[in-house]
């Protein structure tokens, strides 16, 4: 069971080989055996997770159940999750049980899918490294010395350690594609819209995506099937007609037209990234793939623009974290205003600090205009480059991060260079592209190498189609850090 | 040498939808504390706002009644600043590009008819109540107005009076309620301005202004202003400055203090909310939503003083839908002079009445009908105007149609030649004195034997019969 794919695992269930009840003990047990070393999960609640693999295992023998049901599901602590703890990382929502399911836990839920547990992740979903977490840092199943990425790093780090068969995660500036880079999983970045973010705790909402970590291409398609889909409650919910992500999965790749940015294999590159990349495009070639160079002009202003836009909405978006309503207050405060300051200075860590006072600071009268407003101009130039590189080829890829997975604590003092780290993906979020990122290799120290896919709006499928078609030629996705395997029970 | 007061007016119309703005929750008024919060009114963390269609179309109906422009494409930002009341921390509200641009507003003050014109009108959420009264040391928070829809309606600083400031509210207020998009009640807070107020020397620059919040009554507007303008011509006057300020009206002392300067104003940081896409309203639905309007208020006026009406009559009958309704059952197909009649009677003391009952003219004693037959009998002579309001009375004492009440009170007036004949002879007898006064020239002493007769007569007598009979019996003495 332990490296089973989400697609086995369905099929383990429906031929009552196995039931969800099993499955879900199975997992929580690994959660409890390396969870604590990994510290990938914030929430683990056994009863409430029996709960509904018994009620899976009913819909199974019912012969009722669907491809994910009685599959237990990691999901990042920024999803509301009624019952459930939902902290997004943070101090100021310690104590906050969600009264709501967010649109993503709705659909799992009716899709029978069980959950495992909630995960670990950056503060807020502000953080390359998972070191922002009130709950401390998560630590990489391949080397614990290292960070899992961030800001979905207990996500990636479950999937990686095989403590869940999949997870979900949230892309803002690459927030999915990194932690999958770093861990040796994939992970997927829909079309901004694609899935709707009601009940996503926001960072900053014109970036923000949900999407899925899983081990294999197939099964984040089996996963965006679920995730996916219009929520009228989500204004930039996109109203489309329901599509089935692994409908393209066994299409050759005869003829498909890769893109290559120049920009993505410019300086400052680790060669030992670079290696295995030119190795993946290179097996790309081998399955009928053309390759072609195209041009990101404008990319090497996504990391600054992304800096303005993001701290922006964020300023905004967390001010309801004000200890009124719910949610961490401070326990001693001599007025109103003395309860606000207490109250966040005590509820929010270092890194949303510095964020919301970037954003207050670029959205102030007097400076809106030459730092939002310019930022946002510039984001349009950037999603033109990708426009303009998408008249020639069919998919754009690279690799998702300059370097393998660094150190814990390596960049935790210097936010610029830790900033740098989302370099290839920032852009694709500007733009509202999809995005994934899926192993290919390993790199110095053996950390995995993640590749990046890039496609045009609602080319989910095409990507999807392009990761499975390689996974169906190489085994790095099936690759386990020893971690995973000693622990097993 | 004087000077002149200039003030402009923001006005919150609170929109007549049963659901709010950007979430599902009932906008009702008077639940209980927060009962009428869902978990996106509260910004439960996760929560997203969707704008509410009917509030949209409310906005429309403004800017198509006020020929103001629709924008074809309008942006909702959020206006950032820490209160309890505020459960977001922002404020949903439109910035810079507003649904509604430009328009106009027709006003009286006594018999000067005024163009009054509208800067814009936008649509924006409403906050909770902070209740300080309520709790010991404490602050209540009730979020059940949180996220009510507010179109902020913005006037040029056309007005130049209390006077004119308060016909501008009224006449806005009329107008809210005639296309059904807010239901005025100003006690619940449904209809209240601000007014920016400053005063200048005549043909001078504008001064500086100071904005005085909330005023929910339309005597308080008055009052506010009139102190506000007091103040500011004492200050000048004294060798002051006006200090740029937001200030409150206190209508227990009667004035008006200083709520925040402009120096500690907080900078909002406003945004595009990049949760809400921009409106887009088109062509087709600005249409659908034009083919739904009423006749408004200047048409129905015209086609009043189209059948004789004075400009004023005209305009006091479209003071309400109903009320204009209510004009035209009772004057119906009715010639001009009956129909002038049938104005001054609303006007006059059918409006009395109404307003001595505090009730809405939907909701009067007198039908159009019933008052139209007071109205036909004054014409055909059975009475005379000065009975009439004895009759009015009774009617609206709930004695019945004008018919029955004139019968059963016997004030059907005297046209009998004969009859009224003989009574002015009596009084022509019993008045020597004035008769001789009459005969030596003064004018006066005639008006005297009138009064008279129509005493003797109870007021019954045809006063044209009287005054005929009268200058016949003198003049040829």
């Amino acid at each position: 069971m332990l490296n089973f794919t989400v697609k086995q695992l369905a099929a383990e269930l429906a031929a009552k080989r196995v039931s969800s009840v099993e499955v879900t003990q199975y997992f929580i047990k690994r959660i409890n055996a390396l969870g604590k070393a990994l510290n990938a999960f914030i929430s683990v609640d056994e009863e409430q997770s029996l709960t509904s693999a018994r009620a899976a295992d009913q819909l199974l023998a019912a012969g009722r159940g669907g491809p994910l049901t009685g599959i237990p599901l990691a999901h990042k602590d920024i999803f509301c999750t009624k019952g459930w703890l939902t902290t997004c990382g943070s101090k100021i929502l310690s104590n906050f049980v969600a009264p709501y399911d967010a649109h993503v836990i709705e659909r799992f839920n009716q899709a029978g899918a069980v959950i495992a547990g909630k995960t670990n992740m950056d503060e807020f979903a502000m953080g390359s490294s998972n070191e922002t977490s009130f709950y401390g840092p998560v630590r990489n199943p391949w080397d614990t010395a290292a960070v899992p990425g961030g800001s979905s790093g207990g996500s990636a780090a479950a999937v990686a350690a095989r403590l869940a068969p999949a997870a979900t995660g949230t892309d803002t500036g690459g927030s999915i594609r990194q932690p999958a880079a770093f861990t040796g999983i994939c992970g997927l970045k829909p079309t901004y819209g694609v899935v709707s973010r009601y009940g996503m705790i926001a960072f900053a909402s014109s970036l923000d995506q949900g999407g899925p970590f899983a081990k294999t291409a197939e099964d984040l398609a089996l996963m965006l099937n679920v995730m996916a889909g219009f929520d009228a409650r989500d204004s930039t919910s996109l109203q489309r007609e329901p599509e089935d992500y692994t409908r393209e999965l066994a299409q050759p790749l005869q003829g498909l037209r890769i893109g290559l940015p120049a920009e993505f294999f410019a300086a400052g590159l680790a060669s030992d990234v670079a290696r295995a990349v030119d190795a993946a495009i290179a097996e790309f070639r081998r399955l009928g793939c053309a390759t072609v160079e195209v041009r990101l002009p404008n990319m090497r202003l996504a990391v600054p623009v992304y800096y303005v836009l993001a701290p922006a909405e964020a300023s905004s978006n967390l001010a309801r974290f004000d200890g009124v309503r719910y949610g961490y207050r401070a326990p001693e405060y001599s007025d109103l205003l003395d309860m606000y300051c207490k109250t966040r200075a005590q509820g929010f860590g270092a890194e949303v600090k510095r964020r919301i006072l970037i954003g207050t600071y670029v959205l102030s009268h007097g400076y809106y205009d030459a730092y939002y407003l310019k930022a946002q101009k510039l984001r349009r130039l950037i999603a033109q480059d990708f426009a303009a590189a998408f008249s020639q080829c069919d998919v754009i890829m690279g690799p998702t991060t300059p370097t393998t997975a660094f150190n814990l604590g390596e960049k935790a003092g210097d936010p610029v260079q830790m900033y740098l780290s989302d370099i290839y993906t920032i852009a694709v979020n500007l733009a509202g592209l999809p995005g994934m990122s899926i192993p290919a290799g390993f790199g110095a120290n053996n950390h995995p190498v993640g590749l990046q896919l890039i496609g045009n709006y609602f080319g989910e499928a095409k990507m999807l189609n392009a990761a499975h078609q390689y996974q169906r030629v190489t085994g790095w996705h099936l690759e386990m850090p020893a971690a995973a395997r000693s622990e097993a029970p | 040498m004087k000077w002149e007061t200039v003030i402009g007016l923001e006005t919150h119309a609170q929109l007549s939808t049963r659901s709010k703005i950007f979430s599902g929750a009932p906008t009702a008024f008077g639940a209980a504390p927060n009962t009428q919060a869902c978990e996106v009114d509260i910004a439960l963390p996760g929560v997203l706002p969707v704008l509410n269609r009917g509030a949209v179309e409310r906005a429309i109906r403004f800017g198509l009644a006020v020929g103001g422009t629709i924008s074809p494409r309008s942006v909702f930002a959020r206006k950032n600043y820490f209160y309890p009341d505020l459960p977001k921390g922002y404020q949903i509200s439109q910035y810079e590009l507003p649904i509604v641009v430009g328009g106009t507003l027709e006003i009286v003050v006594g018999d000067q008819q005024k163009t009054v014109h509208l800067t814009r009108a936008h649509l924006e959420e409403d906050a909770g109540k902070s209740l300080h009264e309520d709790f010991h040391g404490m602050t209540g928070i009730d979020l059940n107005r949180a996220g009510t829809p507010l179109l902020e309606i913005v006037s040029e600083p056309d007005l130049r009076s209390s006077a004119e400031a308060v016909a501008y509210a009224k006449a806005l207020h009329a107008l809210v309620r005639w296309i059904d998009i807010c239901d005025g009640n100003m006690q619940e807070g449904s209809f209240r301005c601000d007014a920016n107020v400053s005063v200048r020397r005549p043909g001078e620059p504008l001064g500086t202004r100071c904005e005085i919040k909330n005023l929910n009554s339309f005597r308080f507007l008055e009052r506010a202003i009139e102190f506000e303008v007091r103040r500011q011509i004492e200050v000048l006057e004294e060798g002051g400055r006006i200090v740029q300020e937001t200030r409150l009206y206190d209508p227990d002392r009667d004035e008006t203090r200083p709520m925040r300067s402009k120096e500690d104003a907080m900078d909002y940081r406003y945004f595009p909310d990049p949760d809400l896409l921009p409106l887009e309203v088109s062509r087709q639905w600005q249409g659908e939503i034009q083919a739904q309007m009423p006749v408004l208020p200047q048409a129905r006026q015209a086609a009043f003083r189209a059948r004789g009406l004075s400009g004023y009559d005209a305009l006091l009958l479209v003071g309400s839908r109903e009320t204009a309704d209510y004009f035209e059952q009772m004057a119906g197909g009715a010639n001009p002079s009956v129909a002038k009649l049938c104005a001054n009677w609303i006007n006059g003391a059918l409006s009395a009445k109404l307003n001595d009952a505090g009730v809405d003219i939907s909701a009067s004693r007198i039908s159009a009908a019933q008052l139209r037959g007071l109205v036909d009998r004054i014409a055909d002579g059975t009475i005379s105007g000065k009975i009439a309001k004895d009759v009015f009375d009774a009617m609206w004492a709930g004695e019945g149609d004008p018919d029955t009440v004139i019968e059963k009170r016997g004030l059907r007036q005297i046209s009998d030649s004969g009859e009224i004949e003989k009574i002015v002879d009596q009084v022509l007898a019993a008045n020597a004195p004035q008769v001789a006064d009459y005969r030596s020239g003064k004018e006066k002493a005639f008006n005297s034997l009138v009064g008279q007769v129509m005493k003797a007569t109870k007021g019954k007598a045809n006063p044209a019969q009287v005054n005929t009979l009268l200058k016949q019996k003198l003049g040829g003495g």
